[in-house]
């Protein structure tokens, strides 16, 4: 079955070599062992398997492979890359915005749903550059964070705003 | 190398380094690099002797150290705090340290990672080894300057003599890549707490930027060559404590069409291997098999009388004075009865492991909080000699105490034994929350008075609940143990004295501690602040009801109780950071639909103290309550880095109005029924409150532990401010609509 399903991943083809019906998050973690995208639900649930599918945040956990067969999947290892062609940046930052606004205010403990909240966060803010703490709670509900660090999402993720605000191409 | 293939790259670096001498450790600097001292110790079955500075330290010759911790990182920040402790006794920079992963070849046998233990009991142990390894390399540069030892001055690692900086040497000349043969004597001098520069600062966390750029390896992350994917079997939710699922019927074939699936049995233990995970997915719920039926479970409505009924094994854990006597002076007695349910760890990412059984030794990788008390499980389980077995730590997601961390190594040891292969288990999300070791449920009783001078004269406090377990469900259903679980004894869950009312000056008080057996409950365990949230919810309640008899501001009321300084100043950071105004609770009611509230509240774990100020609203139609803004302030002694600190507090506030808010374990007479995050449902970001911390630093106190003494205070805060809002006590959490709509209704207390 190997060789027929190619997808897009982070700019790159990637040969699938799981059947069709294989959820994406698999293809992701284990064939190319990724380290954005991972397990935490399996039920769409949580967010900590989220990619974005042609810039839309989805759940990987439940996708099949075969459906995002003609779309681009950006992981958090491409987020950077993804956000800089967005914006017609000359170079690639080492960092999404979002990505170094979370190390700035410290906000992860394990951080293990950080992927989720980095692809939600890095999805809203490509639509709506100026999001209000209201927008940022809607946003984000869909992700959950057991360890409580809910405050610090929500201040990175303005803070990201504001930074990103002022980025030049 | 596209990304794929170097991420598979490091991932073999990672393993072939595992498997001989495993040293991939966040250094700080990003490098992966293997520190020499412990090429040998990885050879060899740990602990390594804790009475060598070898064990605990390696210097480099570029000047660097690496150190051995014996606690894990589990995401609170411990690494960072642990390498200051030791930077500063070293006279190092953050930069000039790392640390290496937990290993049972490696790492110094610290103890478990829990009880909020790292900086506290870890700390001075840490201290005491760099401290000595300062000594060591100061009695080598007095040699080689001739000069005495109290004429020289470190600076990042380069040794010189006061005043005459150009003589001078450096750590990795006088020891660099060589051992210190040092005993570890414990009395070397410590620098005092006024001399400290890294210590008690925000030093950014060692771990955090490598977690944030997808480079960090997460358990859940790693792969070996070679593996098998597994999941297990199980009934769905897990059944009455004490009558293991046995299997009726198991028809293999039903898996035939899936390749390369296969099931692995022993006794009870059923699960699934498959060379993709997707098909051991499938496998694990396609398979047919039928479980025998197992002793019901309760009726969940009637917990409260099971449990305070039970049959109980009594601890008098407090006993100051003569309470009936308080009570028979009393001005005005508050007494009720109190319910705390079964709550799950609910780590995010379900537990996972793999294991490598080979007849000779067997390698397991696992998220234990206790690399060494897992060796000893999975040894018994094996059939090994406990040093054939080496167990290395990969941080996985949050866990707050003993969820299925052990249960999943165990699970891929069983199998991978079975298969002769290495073998990686990653639980679903109904194995992790169905067979959680939830925290007990609890009812307590609690009285206490008041004399007519507004002070609390006697308090008694009376706590059921049952204990903690003893073995993982793996090895039940595959050894077929009997039920087992700790009633006494120092791994016991006990009514803690430190949250039942010890914060006041009273005269006449009694707590006592009754034990009820597990058998035919839930299994209980460990979670984070044990039993301390329903310990502060009723004695917090009780407290601001003796200050609402007698009309007086519930800060006020407390004030007057205490004595102790470190508690008036917590209370009072808590309360300032709030702009505390006095006034009695429930002296602004309104019929307004939405009716705000504010609460306050005190607790604890063990040492450390915390408060909390609570503003909510409620929404008296919908029974829906929000909390606002949560303020909670934390007196742990030395504060090593306020930043952790800070960053624990607010996600002990979240976490607690999580518990208190939402979090509540369900079952059926068959079994549990909360096994996802619609049925176990956790606050949602749109629900969670604004957070201020604030860290009442005591340089010259002993540091304590910092990662659950706020949560029985906050939640306190949460109920206590519900009563300010509506006049109406709630005395069972979670703080659900139907619960708050039916009190409501009732109008009344209770």
């Amino acid at each position: 079955m190997a060789g027929n399903l190619e997808i897009k991943v982070n700019g790159r083809m990637w040969p699938v070599s799981g059947g069709p019906d294989t959820p994406l998050l698999y293809v992701l973690t284990d064939e190319m062992q990724l380290h954005g995208p991972r397990f935490g639900c399996g039920l769409a649930q949580c967010g900590s398997c989220s990619v974005l599918a042609d810039g839309v945040e989805i759940r990987s956990c439940i996708t099949p492979v075969a459906a995002v067969a003609d779309k681009s999947i950006t992981t958090l290892e491409g987020l950077a890359a993804w956000h800089a062609e967005r914006k017609g940046l000359s170079a690639t930052p080492a960092l999404h915005p979002l990505q170094q606004a979370f190390i700035d205010v410290q906000a992860p403990h394990c951080g293990y749903c950080y992927n989720g909240m980095t692809v939600k966060g890095a999805e809203l803010l490509a639509n709506n550059p100026k999001p209000s703490d209201g927008d940022i709670r809607q946003a984000m509900n869909g992700h959950l964070c057991r360890c409580g660090t809910y405050p610090r999402i929500q201040e990175a993720v303005a803070l990201a705003a504001r930074r990103m605000a002022g980025e030049t191409p | 190398m596209n990304r794929a293939a170097e991420a598979l790259d490091f991932s073999r670096r990672d393993l072939l380094k595992s498997g001989g001498a495993m040293i991939v450790g966040f250094s700080f600097a990003g490098a992966a690099d293997a520190a020499p001292a412990a090429v040998a110790r990885g050879d060899v079955a740990g602990p390594p002797d804790p009475n060598a500075i070898d064990t605990w330290i390696a210097l480099r010759a570029d000047s660097t150290a690496t150190l051995y911790f014996g606690k894990c990182e589990l995401g609170q920040g411990n690494t960072t705090g642990l390498l200051q402790i030791a930077g500063e006794e070293l006279d190092l920079d953050m930069s000039q340290l790392s640390s290496v992963r937990l290993d049972t070849n490696v790492t110094p046998d610290q103890g478990a990672t829990s009880s909020s233990s790292s900086i506290e009991r870890g700390g001075p142990q840490v201290r005491a080894a760099a401290a000595e390894a300062r000594l060591a390399l100061l009695q080598r540069a007095s040699a080689r300057l001739g000069v005495q030892i109290g004429s020289l001055v470190i600076n990042k690692g380069v040794v010189s003599i006061d005043g005459d900086p150009s003589r001078s040497v450096s750590y990795g000349e006088l020891l660099g890549d060589k051992p210190f043969h040092v005993k570890f004597t414990g009395t070397a001098p410590r620098k005092p707490a006024s001399g400290y520069r890294l210590v008690g600062t925000r030093v950014l966390r060692v771990d955090i930027p490598d977690k944030m750029s997808a480079k960090y390896t997460h358990m859940q992350h790693l792969r070996v060559a070679g593996m098998l994917h597994g999941r297990v079997v199980r009934p769905r939710g897990q059944r009455a404590y004490g009558t293991n699922p046995k299997v009726a019927r198991i028809d293999e074939n039903s898996i035939a069409n899936i390749p390369g699936a296969r099931v692995v049995r022993r006794g009870d233990f059923v699960g699934v291997v498959a060379e993709r995970e997707w098909d051991a997915v499938k496998a694990a719920r396609q398979l047919d098999i039928a479980w025998e039926k197992s002793l019901p479970l309760p009726d969940q409505a009637k917990l409260p009388d099971l449990i305070r009924t039970a049959k109980s094994t009594d601890t008098v854990v407090v006993n100051v004075g003569d309470p009936g006597k308080g009570f028979a002076q009393a001005a005005h007695i508050a007494s009720a009865t109190y319910f705390s349910p079964y709550q799950a760890h609910a780590a995010f990412g379900p537990n996972c492991a793999i294991a490598d059984v080979k007849a000779d030794g067997a390698q397991v990788y696992s998220s234990t909080q206790d690399v060494y008390a897992s060796r000893v499980m999975l040894a018994r389980l094996l059939g090994m000699p406990v040093g054939k077995v080496r167990v290395t730590y990969y941080e996985g997601s949050g866990t707050y105490g003993h969820s299925c961390y052990e249960d999943a190594p165990q699970a891929a040891a069983i199998m991978s034994q079975q298969v002769g292969r290495p073998v990686r288990v990653q639980f679903m999300r109904w194995d992790e929350l169905g067979y959680d070791n939830y925290g007990p449920a609890q009812v307590a009783e609690v009285r206490a008075a008041i004399d007519g001078d507004g002070r609390i004269i006697a308090y008694t406090y009376n706590g059921w609940q049952h204990g903690w377990h003893i073995n993982e469900t793996s090895t039940e259903l595959a050894m077929q143990t009997p039920a087992a679980e700790r009633t006494a004894g120092s791994f016991s869950i006990i009514v803690n004295r430190m949250s039942t009312g010890s914060m006041y000056l009273i005269p006449n008080r009694r707590v006592v501690s009754h034990a009820i057996p597990m058998t035919g409950l839930l299994k209980g365990s460990p979670l984070r602040s044990p039993l301390d949230m329903a310990l502060s919810f009723a004695s917090e309640q009780t407290i601001d009801e003796l200050a609402h008899a007698v009309n007086t501001d519930p800060l006020a009321f407390r004030l007057k109780n205490m004595g102790d300084t470190r508690w008036l100043g917590v209370l009072n950071a808590a309360a300032n950071a709030a702009g505390w105004t006095p006034r009695p609770a429930a002296s602004r009611l309104s019929d307004d639909e939405v009716a705000s509230g504010r609460g306050i509240a005190v607790g604890t774990h063990h040492v450390s103290y915390g408060a909390a100020v609570a503003e909510i609203e409620v929404n008296k139609r919908t029974g829906t309550i929000v909390a606002k803004h949560l303020y909670g302030a934390l007196d742990c002694g030395l504060t090593v880095n306020p930043a952790l600190v800070e960053n624990q507090i607010i996600g002990m506030m979240v976490q607690a109005t999580s518990r208190m808010l939402k979090e509540e374990v369900t079952f059926d007479k068959t079994g549990v029924t909360s096994v996802d995050w619609v049925s176990y449902p956790v606050l949602r970001f749109a629900e969670h409150p604004n957070c201020t911390p604030v860290v009442v630093q005591r340089i010259n106190e002993p540091s304590s532990g910092a990662g659950e003494e706020v949560m029985g205070a906050a939640g306190a805060a949460i109920a206590n401010a519900f009563f300010d809002a509506t006049g109406v006590r709630l005395r069972q959490y979670p703080l659900t609509p139907e619960r708050v709509r039916a009190a409501l209704a009732a109008g009344k207390t209770g």
